[in-house]
């Protein structure tokens, strides 16, 4: 197994599509800290350093989007990117019954598959973090703090987490439709999906089962909270919601409907007290259960197909 | 003479076709069998139960004394098969194809090295091994396919219509690669083909199959011999129906043997 995980990742790292992938995220990543770093240099010159500054690099707004937008919106295309042809490429070059042929379980290509998508995804990230918290030192002057240091962390392993779903979501299209370009398309299509379609559809359905009303709080809390609920069953909002706890130690755990600008919040700071780390990682848990949990699930699911499938149609 | 592979009564049934039909046969050690038979009469079938990639529905089978169903990693171990299309990594070079399969193998690089600078010999690429696959010619591939086969030093080799594609000088030399090799290695050789004019020339004992049973075995002497009877009995009704058809489908194939001879 530990050949064709050294053969796999070699590949991906070769690879003129995951090269193309990695310095566009890397080019978006540094333009964006750099707009982020530079109006926070500017809204808070002259203050007092204020707790988790280092923190905000990446959950500000730039231009468009802050950091860990950009990752839940575009990770899933990295996942993807790296899984949609594991399988169906080496049977249409017939190198899967070759493969088979040779004395090696037939798990351990799919293992070996996935596990080498998953390293070569903590790499990327963990560059990637390292990269634009060095790039952030130097712009914004300030250090991490241990705490900001272990949220970051906490940070990269959602992220890995997600990522590795999107990437075990890939793979099982792979091993399910036999063309390359079916697979891909399926999973985009499915990407599209729970990214903009889930959101629009849990408000549509609170909506059917508890009407909002304008008068009464209860029912409106009610409608938010069937919303979230619903929203919940796509890995695109887990994600983001699970992030911006750990990166955000005054997020409410309710969403405020009104945007806050970077000084507002320092304003409010003063009279919130932020969520330890510990607090916050009690918060995320969940959220990073269910994500293990559904990557568990697609990797579970094309384990089976994979070892189920007839070698005849190689 | 032991023998390399023993079925008996081995049979494949997918959904609610036969593909194998009680199969019985034996490979000698040491022999080149041809194992005959238009496309789809079971011959890719048999020999994917024969290496254990797929469970028989009934019957058993011995490769090299182990059973492909319990053992088949041991099997694989020991049984180089090159399948019909084969494929290869075609950003790698030939060496690199062949080290990953060595490796697959869990032999060790320095082992590996010699072994590879051999086969490569063997099937005349030595001068292009460090080409990427992708560059190669069809001929090419599937002499570099017979190399990758002899990386793990088999004892049996199954072969499945290596002559395809290929413009009559590459099917020469590979029909006298493979002769070779079982000449003087001693290997034993499982080789399918659809072609039975070409395979003739290599082969020591043929078996036909159709629709998934064997229908006629023995050197090619002797089938020439039943053959003849074969059409004499068709000719004059005698049989079953059912003996018939498949005798039409075996004189199909041996009208095709005749005109070409």
């Amino acid at each position: 197994m530990f050949t064709i995980f050294r053969k796999e990742i070699a590949d991906h790292f070769n690879s003129t599509r995951f090269l193309i992938l990695f310095c566009l995220v890397v080019c978006v990543a540094l333009l964006t800290t750099y707009t982020v770093s530079m109006n926070l240099r500017s809204e808070i010159s002259g203050g007092a350093k204020i707790e988790y500054l280092f923190l905000m690099l990446f959950t500000t707004s730039g231009q468009f989007f802050s950091l860990t937008q950009f990752i839940a919106f575009f990770g899933p295309l990295i996942g993807i990117i790296m899984g949609f042809d594991a399988i169906n490429r080496e049977r249409s070059a017939g190198t899967l019954s070759k493969l088979l042929s040779q004395p090696v379980y037939r798990d351990a290509i799919i293992n070996a598959k996935f596990l080498a998508g998953i390293v070569t995804i903590a790499i990327m990230f963990v560059s990637l973090v390292l990269l634009l918290s060095g790039l952030g030192m130097v712009a914004i002057g300030v250090v991490p703090s241990g705490q900001e240091a272990a949220r970051l962390a906490v940070y990269m392993l959602i992220s890995i987490a997600y990522v590795g779903f999107w990437l075990g979501m890939a793979i099982l299209f792979s091993i399910i439709l036999r063309s390359i370009g079916t697979a891909a398309l399926a999973s985009v299509a499915l990407w599209i999906f729970v990214s903009f379609f889930v959101g629009f559809g849990s408000g549509l359905i609170a909506d059917v089962i508890a009407p909002a009303d304008q008068n009464n709080p209860e029912l409106l809390l009610k409608n938010a909270r069937i919303a979230t609920a619903i929203g919940r069953v796509s890995p695109v909002n887990l994600y983001s919601d699970a992030t911006s706890t750990i990166m955000d130690p005054y997020r409410k755990t309710t969403k405020s409907f009104v945007l806050v600008g970077p000084m507002e919040k320092i304003s409010m700071s003063r009279f919130n007290s932020a969520l330890s780390l510990w607090q916050s990682i009690l918060v995320v848990a969940p959220y990073l259960t269910t994500l293990v949990a559904l990557t568990a699930v697609c990797f579970a699911v094309s384990y089976l197909v994979f070892m189920r499938q007839e070698v005849r149609s190689i | 003479m032991a023998a390399v592979i023993e079925t008996h009564e081995l049979t494949k049934i997918y959904g609610r076709q036969k593909a194998v039909d009680r199969l019985t046969f034996e490979v000698r050690q040491g022999e080149i069998f041809g194992f005959l038979g238009p496309n789809g009469a079971g011959k890719t079938t048999t020999i994917l139960m024969l290496l254990g990639l797929s469970e028989p529905t009934s019957g058993s089978s011995h490769v090299l004394g182990f059973d492909p169903v319990r053992e088949p990693l041991k099997v694989k171990e020991r049984v180089g098969f090159m399948p019909e299309s084969i494929g290869f990594y075609d950003d790698m070079t030939a060496r690199q194809n062949l080290q990953y399969v060595a490796r697959l193998n869990s032999l060790p690089d320095s082992v590996s090295k010699k072994r590879i600078d051999d086969a490569l010999e063997k099937v005349k690429l030595a001068n292009e091994a460090n080409k990427p696959v992708g560059a190669y010619s069809r001929g090419m591939r599937q002499r570099l396919g017979i190399a990758e086969v002899l990386i793990k030093n088999p004892k049996l080799i199954i072969l499945d219509e290596p002559t395809m594609g290929l413009d009559p000088e590459g099917i020469n030399s590979t029909l006298d690669l493979i002769k070779l090799l079982s000449v003087e290695e001693g290997i034993s050789v499982l080789l399918c083909s659809h072609l039975l004019h070409q395979t003739q020339k290599v082969c020591d004992r043929v078996g036909i199959l159709n629709r998934g049973s064997l229908v006629a075995k023995g050197t090619i002497e002797e089938l020439s011999r039943e053959g003849i009877q074969a059409l004499l009995a068709s000719a004059t009704g005698r049989g079953t129906p059912a003996d018939r058809r498949g005798l039409i489908s075996l004189e199909d194939i041996y009208m095709r043997y005749f005109k070409e001879e």
